[in-house]
């Protein structure tokens, strides 16, 4: 069975729903589909919590958030894409204004805006600490007064089909009922988020499987800096659910097991009693993480059964500004971690948070591929360089949600095209194998959950914070033989019915690829930078790496790795200085 | 404490099952262990043909509402030690059709919510570039509360009255309909007046509040429900004496 929208949009978080909502203002004539394997109210967006960074004070200005942000990526940011970013951010965010999001406020109405990691003035906008949520909720619901906007809710994309360089749709399942069907399109806008859940410890929610970043890869679309993982200083142990950024931007202190502020042993700068921007508990996130491990070897982290942390101290805020400012954290801590933040320190360590790589997108969202759009986590474009800054990740999804939204629309409207029969028989292929998926693994003897784990722990020994040419070879042997085991998964459920289990199977695949592909990268990149801190190559080398890796899926699956130059526009390379 | 905890878990396989049947699993029981670790550790170790729904594990995406030991909760939030020595007895949320296991259909919801157009109506839109609608934190407390539902399905859950009568609106989207005609940026209130004063409506409810007991964010929905009740019987009055502009 086959159906045709002008543009498909897989995933309804904050990027797909901006893009479709994009689509159908730039021209109310098209059909767009958003397909998406949650409810769109459920994708991951929604857990965001501390803010959406865009200039809005009189005291600030486009060229600094352009620098923090070019800063903060350690020069790995295309210079011209940031500026487009933080030119269109505040326009977004006032847009998202418009139609509704609770920003929290000053006094006077005005919106009201907090400090945030890396940011040397106070431009982030919030909703309390669920601004995620609140921004979510939000597009979608706008979102539903455009009745034009077709919606595939719980539908799972299992392949881009793809025919001489160029999209034709996608193959879908439906969830409920096993029904696989071709969607046929003019243009598609990848909008799927993350892959934290390649890592043991995250942040993500279980969803986030980097199925975008496979589906584009398998399709022949080139993936951009897979090797920058973004570890975010704090997390609750066990659960690792996130504690935001802005607890420490309203004046939470990170202690080490002495009580120590031990940021400031780190060029971090020197404790004050309140928040001071670019400085200590503000610095960037890669760097804080980093300072992590120095302490963890020194001895003066804290052993819990959950592994080593430090304290997060948000006592000295008080009640009342906790209550005001920071009502999530303190429920998060109180129903997760059974303390209370106004009494207690919190215990929290490092966390796989945010994927800097992504579909190697140019500034309008478009792929190498003709027809095929990303934005938004699942993409690069790249904003983020080597390290994203906190709260410029919401501002993106919009952005360059609405960015690829007009550039697929007028593909879309200028290309329409027959699908050629080459395009059908793929999408055939595509219903038969996973009819054999779904049969095949019946005499399988190996577990989905016990490979799963083991791609997991070999990610975060080869590839955690730091690295070495000795654990990343290791990491990429070991995912060969996962990869060989992974044929043999077993699924018990043979059902048709709202197969979690056969999905599960088909993210594993995924997560397989972009497992690969980050250590296939992280193994070439020979210099450290932001996040990829290589302790065999520990400075930054301008020379040979002031470039973006691009990895393509050659003929026999394995991947290549190639390299794209960084374009500088204004702010040459040079030294990332906080604190001082 | 006792290192297993047995969870009791109704399941319902629509292509063998003719009715839900419980099925008994033995799950390690640990500190920190929700609801929800104990279904992930069935289907990863014991039977990966338990089918539910979860993702954030934070209580904010909504997806993994249950019925557990009898009472509407969100699985990810519900922790195991508090049901020690056992059993707990998982279910799917209540008055709704199951798809499978403990996977529920909330396709009814999903229809009814764009009938109470949970958007910003306005009569003109100003640009964007003239900057943001001023709304002071007093005027954003007015609807703060009824901003806060995550769409979980507890409310309906736990409603008596769309047990008994299934074209009732209900709690969430009523309150969410309330959330945007206390929002000082919005005009639409008289729009979803037709549809929150129907039979269907608002005067569907019969103020019981279990809604407002189940509910995961403190929402209130039933309070909404009240307030909007004297709001609408006021409004109804005026639109039959005054002319539209008046209003």
């Amino acid at each position: 069975m086959s159906t045709f929208h002008d543009v498909v949009v897989i995933g309804g978080g904050g990027a797909g729903l901006r893009a479709a909502i994009a689509v159908a203002e730039t021209n109310p004539a098209l059909r767009v589909a958003v397909i998406s394997k949650v409810y769109p109210m459920r994708s991951h967006t929604v857990s965001a919590e501390g803010g959406a960074a865009a200039v809005s004070a009189a005291d600030d200005s486009l060229d600094e958030h352009a620098y923090d942000t070019v800063s903060g990526g350690d020069w790995l940011c295309d210079q011209d894409a940031v500026e487009a970013f933080v030119a269109e951010a505040p326009r977004e965010l006032l847009r998202l204004e418009h139609w509704g999001c609770p920003w929290s406020r000053q006094p006077d109405g005005r919106i009201a805006v907090r400090a945030f990691g890396g940011m040397k003035k106070k431009r982030t906008w919030f909703a309390a600490d669920r601004t995620g949520f609140h921004l979510l909720h939000t597009l979608f619901q706008t979102a539903l007064s455009y009745s034009d906007i077709v919606r595939y809710d719980e539908w799972y994309v299992t392949k881009i089909l793809v025919d001489d360089g160029r999209a034709y749709g996608v193959v879908a399942i439906e969830l409920a009922t096993g029904r696989i069907e071709t969607i046929t399109a003019s243009a598609v806008i990848v909008c799927t988020g993350g892959c934290g859940r390649v890592f043991p410890f995250t942040t993500n929610a279980n969803i986030k499987t980097g199925d975008g970043m496979a589906l584009a890869y398998r399709a022949g679309a080139a993936l951009k800096d897979m090797e920058f993982v973004q570890y975010h200083p704090t997390g609750l142990p066990f659960t690792g659910i996130l504690i935001t950024e802005a607890a420490r931007a309203e004046g939470g202190w990170l202690l080490n097991k002495d009580g120590y502020r031990y940021l400031q042993d780190y060029d971090l700068g020197t404790p004050t009693p309140d928040p001071v921007l670019r400085n200590m508990e503000l610095g960037p996130r890669d760097r804080l993480s980093q300072a992590f491990v120095h302490e963890f070897e020194k001895g003066r982290t804290i052993d819990t059964p959950y592994g080593p942390v430090v304290n997060l101290d948000l006592r000295h805020l008080g009640a009342k500004l906790i209550d005001a400012k920071l009502p999530f954290v303190r429920e998060l801590c109180s129903k997760y971690q059974n303390i209370d933040p106004v009494t207690s320190l919190v215990p929290v360590r490092p966390v796989v948070h945010y994927m800097m790589g992504g579909i190697h997108t140019d500034i309008r969202g478009a792929t190498s591929l003709d027809g095929l759009y990303a934005a938004g986590e699942v993409a690069c474009v790249s904003i983020n360089g080597a390290n994203r800054l906190g709260s410029n990740s919401l501002p993106e999804c919009l952005v360059f949600g609405n960015r690829a939204g007009r550039a697929a629309a007028v593909f879309a409207a200028r290309y329409r095209q027959a699908v050629p029969s080459a395009v059908q028989a793929m999408a055939r292929d595509e219903e038969r194998r996973l009819a054999e998926e779904l049969a095949r693994h019946a005499e399988g003897h190996e577990r989905i959950a016990d490979i799963r784990t083991e791609m997991q722990t070999t990610m975060e020994n080869g590839a955690g914070i730091f690295r070495d040419g000795d654990s990343l070879t290791k990491a990429s042997d070991q995912l060969h033989e996962l990869r060989m085991r992974f044929a043999h998964a077993a699924i018990d459920d043979h059902s048709k019915d709202f197969n979690t289990e056969l999905i599960a199977l088909l993210e594993l695949g995924f997560m397989m690829d972009v497992a690969e592909s980050i250590i296939a990268c992280a193994l070439q990149r020979e210099e450290s930078r932001g996040a990829h801190q290589r302790t065999d190559f520990p400075r930054r080398d301008d020379e040979r790496f002031l470039a973006h890796s691009l990895i393509q899926r050659g003929a026999d699956g394995t991947g290549r790795v190639s390299y794209l130059p960084v374009t500088i526009t204004r702010w040459p390379p040079g030294e990332r200085i906080y604190g001082r | 404490m006792a290192d297993e905890i047995t969870l009791e878990v109704a399941r319902y396989r629509p292509e063998v099952d003719s009715s839900p049947v419980m099925q008994s699993y033995q799950v390690p029981l640990r500190e920190h262990w929700a609801v929800l670790d104990g279904l992930t550790y069935i289907k990863d170790q014991l039977d990966g043909t338990l089918s539910f729904r979860w993702s954030c594990r934070m209580g904010i995406c909504g997806s993994c509402g249950m019925t557990v030991n009898g009472e509407p909760v969100l699985s990810c939030a519900t922790f195991l030690t508090d049901y020690a020595p056992g059993p707990v007895r998982v279910e799917p949320l209540h008055n709704f059709p199951v798809i499978r296991d403990l996977v529920i259909d909330i396709e009814d919801f999903m229809a009814k919510l764009p009938t109470v157009k949970p958007w910003i109506v306005r009569d003109v839109q100003s640009p964007v570039e003239q900057g943001e609608y001023l709304q002071t934190p007093e005027e954003l407390e007015e609807y703060q509360q009824y901003s806060m539902c995550i769409n979980c399905m507890l409310c309906y859950s736990a409603c008596p009255v769309y047990a008994l009568e299934p074209e009732f609106i209900g709690p969430a989207a009523i309150a969410l309909a309330q959330r945007y005609n206390l929002d000082s940026r919005d005009e639409g209130a008289a729009e979803r007046l037709e549809v929150l004063s129907s039979p269907e409506g608002i005067w569907a409810c019969t103020f019981v509040g279990e809604c407002s007991a189940a509910c995961p964010k403190g929402v209130d929905p039933a309070g909404a429900i009240q307030r909007y009740k004297l709001t609408a019987a006021t409004q109804t009055v005026k639109n039959l004496l005054m002319p539209r502009s008046k209003r």
